[in-house]
Parts: C-alpha cells; structure tokens; sequence
C-alpha cells in the first residue's frame, strides 16, 4: 500500500469535486481496504440467520469471507474465515451448523466460542500435535482472528476490525433513528422485524462507492427509472414508484458519511397513503399499523425515510420494498452486492407476501428498477478509467452551501430534495478513513 | 389424452419440443408480445437462488423456495408482462441498446404426462452478448409444465434452476 499517499486529497469538498482515480485505482482499492473496511463498523447479517446456538452464515467485511457464529451461550462472534496454517478457508459454507470448524487442508480446528479454550475461534485440535509437533505448537496463539467489536443491533449484526471504533450507537450518530424507522416493526413497536430466507448476491462490474453513493440520497437520478416509472409497478397502483409518498428531504452526517431520503422528525399525525391500495386486505393492515404507530409514538418525534446509507457500503430501505443492500468490494472495478428483504414478524402472511413479491420486482438483479441502476454505475467505472477521463473529476456541486441544520436531529444538515449535499457528505467521510489517522477520528464537520 | 404407445410418446416429445424451440426463438428474436401470447394466465415463472451447503443440509435446502423465500424470479403473468412493456419503453437502459441473446435448448425430456398437462424437463444455455463486450453465460435446467387449450400449449409452471450461486451477471433483464 501506498503509505502516506494524499488519497484524502481526492476529495475537494471546497470545490466539490472526486477524482475519477477514487473509483478506478488498485492502489486506492487496496488503501480502502486497511484505512475504511479494516476500521469501519460493517454490517455482516441478521440475527434471524443464526437463530440458534451454534448456528453460522459466513458473510463479509470488505474483500474477506467471515464467518459469523452464535456459540452454545448465545453470544455471536465474527471470526475471519481463513486458516491461521496455511490460509484454507476453514468454511465453505453459506451457513449451517457447527461448534468446531475444521480446516479441510490439514484439519486444524476452530471453536465457535471460548468454552473450551478461553476464545471463541480457539485452535482447538491439530492432528499430529503429540507426535509431529511435538507438543509444541502454541495453539493459544493461532485461534482464528477475531473482530474485536461486535454489535447486535435491532437484529442486524456489526462488526469492525478495530479495537478502538467508537461504540455502535456513536457511529450512528442520529442515523439510528432513521435506522429504526426500518428495523421496528410497522405498528412503531421496537425490532420486530426479520429477514426473508436468503440473500441475492451477485456481481456488477462497477467501483463498489456507487451503490452507496446511490442510496445515500440521490434523488437525482430519475431518468435512470424511467422505464419503470412509465409501466408503473408500485404497490399503490398507478404510475411511478412513489406516487403515494409526500416529498423527502436529503438528510446527512456530515462527521459520519451517513445520509438519507426521508422526513425531518416530526409530531404532526399524518394520515395513511393507501401505499398498498393494490391489495385491499393487505392495505387495511398497513393503514391498522400505521394508525396504531401513530397512537403509540403519538407526541414524540417520528421519522420516516425510503433510503439511506450507513458509511462506508450499507444502504437500506425502510418502506417498501424494505431491503439492506451491501456492497462489497471486490476490486476497483468489481462489486458484489447482498441483498436481504426485511419484514415484520407478527405480520400475515398476505402482508409479508406481497412485500416480498414487491422486493423482487423492484429490487436486485432482476428488479426493474435496479437494473438501471447497475447498467449506469458499470459503465460509469468503464467510462471514467481512461488517462483522459481521469483528468476531469467527477462533478458534486448541486446545492454547494445551502446545507442547513436539520431541526431537531443532532449532527445533521438537510439540504432540500434534490441536492448532492450527502454524496460530498459520504466522500467527506471517505477522506476522513483515507487519511488513516487512528480512532477516534474526530473530523468535525461544521453543519454549514 | 396420456400417449399410450411409443409412438404416440415420441409424437408428443416432438410436439413439445417444437414449442420449447418454437419459444426460444421467440424471445430471441425479441418478439416478446407473441411470447407472452404463450403464457397461461396463471404461469408462475420462479428462480430459485442456489446455496452452498454441507451434505446433509443440501438435500432439504439446496435452493430457495418459491412463495416464500428470497428468489431471482417468483412471478407471475402481470409482472411478466409489465416486464414487456418495459422493455418496450426504449429508456431501459440495461437493454438499450438491446443485448443479442442466443438459448440452446437443449436435452427435452417428457418427465410426467397427465391428460392435457405435460411437465418438460431441459438444459439451456443462454448466451448474452451486450454493447462492445458485456458478456454472459447462464447455464442451468428448467421444469416447464405445459397446458393443452384446443389446439395449442400455454406455459403453466416454470422452474429454472442457475448453476450459480452468486450471479456473475449483472441483471437478469433476460427471460430465462
Ligand atoms: S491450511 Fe488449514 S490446516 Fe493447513
Ligand atoms: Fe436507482
């Protein structure tokens, strides 16, 4: 890696501008990788995944497979999935269920958790160890590596490679609000909801920024989805995929590269839209959700948002379809993208359904709206690696300096609907990791 | 009417798979209006996503299911055709300019056979070739149940098991 190299100075936030080198570099790929995804919280799964003891799916933080296990307590535990011997990945599985994991190359083996040798990950068998080894390995030094924070949050599962991360709840900053508008249930009860079974993971040739950079509020884009908004496959019927939605605002952290679409927090009630006026029956129990939410946090300030991006490469949505989409990195030019559906547990089965037949024509490889999405941001990446491309930046100015503080949310600048306000927010933050000074990063940003 | 000689079973193999061929050369040929022409109302088109899983697991959850889990495709005849009309739209960038799309079909076996409704088993490869040089090769098998009405086959049920697990395309903008 390029130690020392100014990769912070590809961002000009004055003159609101990225260089091109930022989405198409090896050497600010691999810089990535140490100075933001070995640093940075990452969101790994959810716990309906691993919902019994000794249950595991192996996920990813940036460009290596992880293996996330729940041991025989309970506790769950991100251990990196490559061999301390000779590197084998130890599993090759997309999840099941183990206490030990043995390396099918020589047969080192793992524990899930501490019981049996004091850390989760634990070497805790080597063939041969009397008689080859002698005895003596020291196989308390050669447990798998172990991220060393973990957080569960509202069932989703985090996790950094860094010791000194600040907790969860900072690095969200107020985000957790938004965060929540999607992970609580519909009727406003906290959590409550849960994945589908399965996740889509697929690979779009493009520099793994866009998809965040996307979701982080990008109202901009429309004539990406003009076809779709011409058929109309929204749930409310008619044309458009938000036809039953009031206008969204561009809300961001500046001091932590997070942003969203969504609504500045507010006590007025608003009346139900009719969002699923398609299906009469599961529109009555969304409108039943939505009056029962609206009594419960009635007084206190709610939120609402469509979509949103947690720095570095998580994005969600919170109505509908109500997904968390990852982008990992798998090269400058290269992206591998998991998708998971979110819904409400207590919720019927028509409701769940007709969430779940939404997601797959909206969103992933085979939605009609994300399609375009990943034909622009791959030819985006090829376009933009040439020597001559490289010498014009990419071009952030829209709504330069009319950020406002964004009333009653902490850290926070709204900057209207239509604005690039959070992808310079998003960028700022990717300069802030890219510079590599140590946690606890503090880079204020003022809220202009 | 089920076969009940080896003749008759040959004839009927033929007849299917001159419309499994028939089919393909449609949607080659972007002639999706006639294709969805083929379709019953009630079709259900559904992609399982494929797992990596240890033995005994693989047996039970190979793929995911239709109706309830996470898919590639669980659809049905609105959203098939919504899916024509977008294509015909000419803004939807992931296929305009249009993709060249070439199926081998390839392998059609008449694996159940009762009264008017026949259960096809194939392999396909698709191949597509897009701009300069986007290219994709999906290769799998599919379980496509036909239904005779009158003179003609409509397609009822579709499975289509990828090979892949993660998706080395980039959409599925294509019928498979
Ligand atoms: S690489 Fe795992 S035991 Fe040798
Ligand atoms: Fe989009």
């Amino acid at each position: 890696m390029a130690e020392g190299m100014d990769f912070a100075g590809l961002v000009d936030l004055g003159a609101g501008t990225v260089e091109r080198a930022a989405f198409t570099d090896p050497a600010i790929f691999a810089a990535e990788q140490e100075r933001i995804f070995a640093r940075a919280w990452l969101f790994l799964g959810h716990e309906s995944q691993i919902p019994e003891p000794e249950d595991f799916f192996t996920s990813r933080m940036g460009t290596e497979s992880v293996i996330v296990a729940r041991d025989r307590d309970g506790q769950v535990h991100a251990l990196l999935n490559s061999c301390t011997h000779r590197g084998m990945k130890v599993c090759r599985h997309d999840y099941g269920k183990a206490k030990v994991f043995t390396c099918p190359y020589h047969g080192w083996s793992f524990s899930n958790d501490g019981r049996l040798a004091g850390v989760p990950g634990a070497l805790v068998g080597v063939p041969h160890f009397d008689k080859a080894y002698r005895a003596e390995l020291r196989r308390e030094d050669w447990g798998l590596s172990r991220a060393p924070r973990l957080a569960l949050y509202k069932g989703t599962i985090w996790a950094s490679w860094d010791q000194r991360a600040p907790d969860f709840l900072d690095y969200l900053g107020d985000m957790h609000r938004y965060l929540d508008y999607a992970l609580d249930a519909r009727d406003g009860s906290p959590g409550g909801s849960r994945t589908v079974a399965g996740v889509q993971k697929w690979r779009v040739n493009c520099n793994w920024k866009f998809a965040p950079e996307n979701f982080i509020g990008d109202m901009y884009h429309d004539i990406s989805h003009r076809s779709v908004d011409m058929v109309g496959i929204g749930p409310a019927g008619g044309r458009g995929r938000r036809a039953a939605f009031r206008p969204r605002l561009a809300i961001g952290f500046p001091g932590r590269g997070h942003g969203l679409l969504g609504e500045l927090p507010t006590t007025e009630t608003e009346p139900y839209n009719d969002a699923w006026a398609l299906y009469p029956e599961v529109n009555d129990w969304h409108r039943a959700a939505h009056e029962a939410r609206m009594a419960r946090l009635a007084g206190q300030p709610r939120v609402a948002m469509s979509v949103g991006t947690i720095f570095p490469n998580m994005s969600f949505h919170g109505r509908q379809p109500r997904t968390i989409a990852v982008a990992h990195p798998v090269s400058p030019t290269v992206t591998e993208i998991w998708r998971w559906c979110l819904e409400d547990a207590a919720a019927p089965e028509a409701v769940n359904e007709a969430a779940r037949s939404y997601f797959l024509r909206y969103s992933g490889p085979g939605g009609m709206t994300e399609s375009d999405d990943m034909e622009n941001w791959s030819y985006a990446t090829t376009a933009s690696q040439g020597p001559i491309a490289r010498r014009r930046p990419y071009n952030y100015q829209m709504g330069m300096g009319h950020a406002r503080p964004a009333p009653g949310l902490r850290e926070a600048v709204e900057c209207g609907e239509l604005t690039e306000e959070n992808a310079r927010i998003f960028h700022g933050r990717w300069a802030d990791f890219m510079r590599g000074t140590p946690w606890p990063m503090q880079v204020p940003h003022a809220a202009e | 009417m089920p076969p009940n000689n080896a003749l008759d079973r040959l004839l009927l193999r033929a007849e299917i798979e001159d419309w499994l061929l028939a089919e393909a050369d449609l949607l080659d040929a972007r002639r999706f209006r006639d294709w969805l022409a083929l379709l019953h109302p009630d079709v259900r088109v559904a992609m399982p996503i494929a797992r990596n899983l240890s033995p005994g697991l693989l047996e039970r959850e190979e793929r995911t299911q239709a109706g309830r889990d996470l898919m590639w495709v669980d659809e049905g005849y609105a959203t098939l055709e919504q899916r024509v009309r977008q294509l015909e739209t000419g803004v939807h960038w992931a296929e305009e300019p249009a993709s060249r799309i070439t199926r081998i079909v390839a392998g059609i076996r008449l694996l159940e056979v009762e009264g008017d409704r026949v259960l096809a088993g194939c392999r396909f490869v698709l191949h597509r070739n897009r701009l300069e040089d986007e290219t994709d090769v999906l290769i799998g098998r599919r379980r496509d149940t036909l239904l005779r009405e009158g003179e003609v086959w409509r397609l009822l049920r579709r499975e289509v098991l990828l090979d892949q697990s993660v998706l080395q395309a980039k959409n599925l903008t294509m019928f498979l």
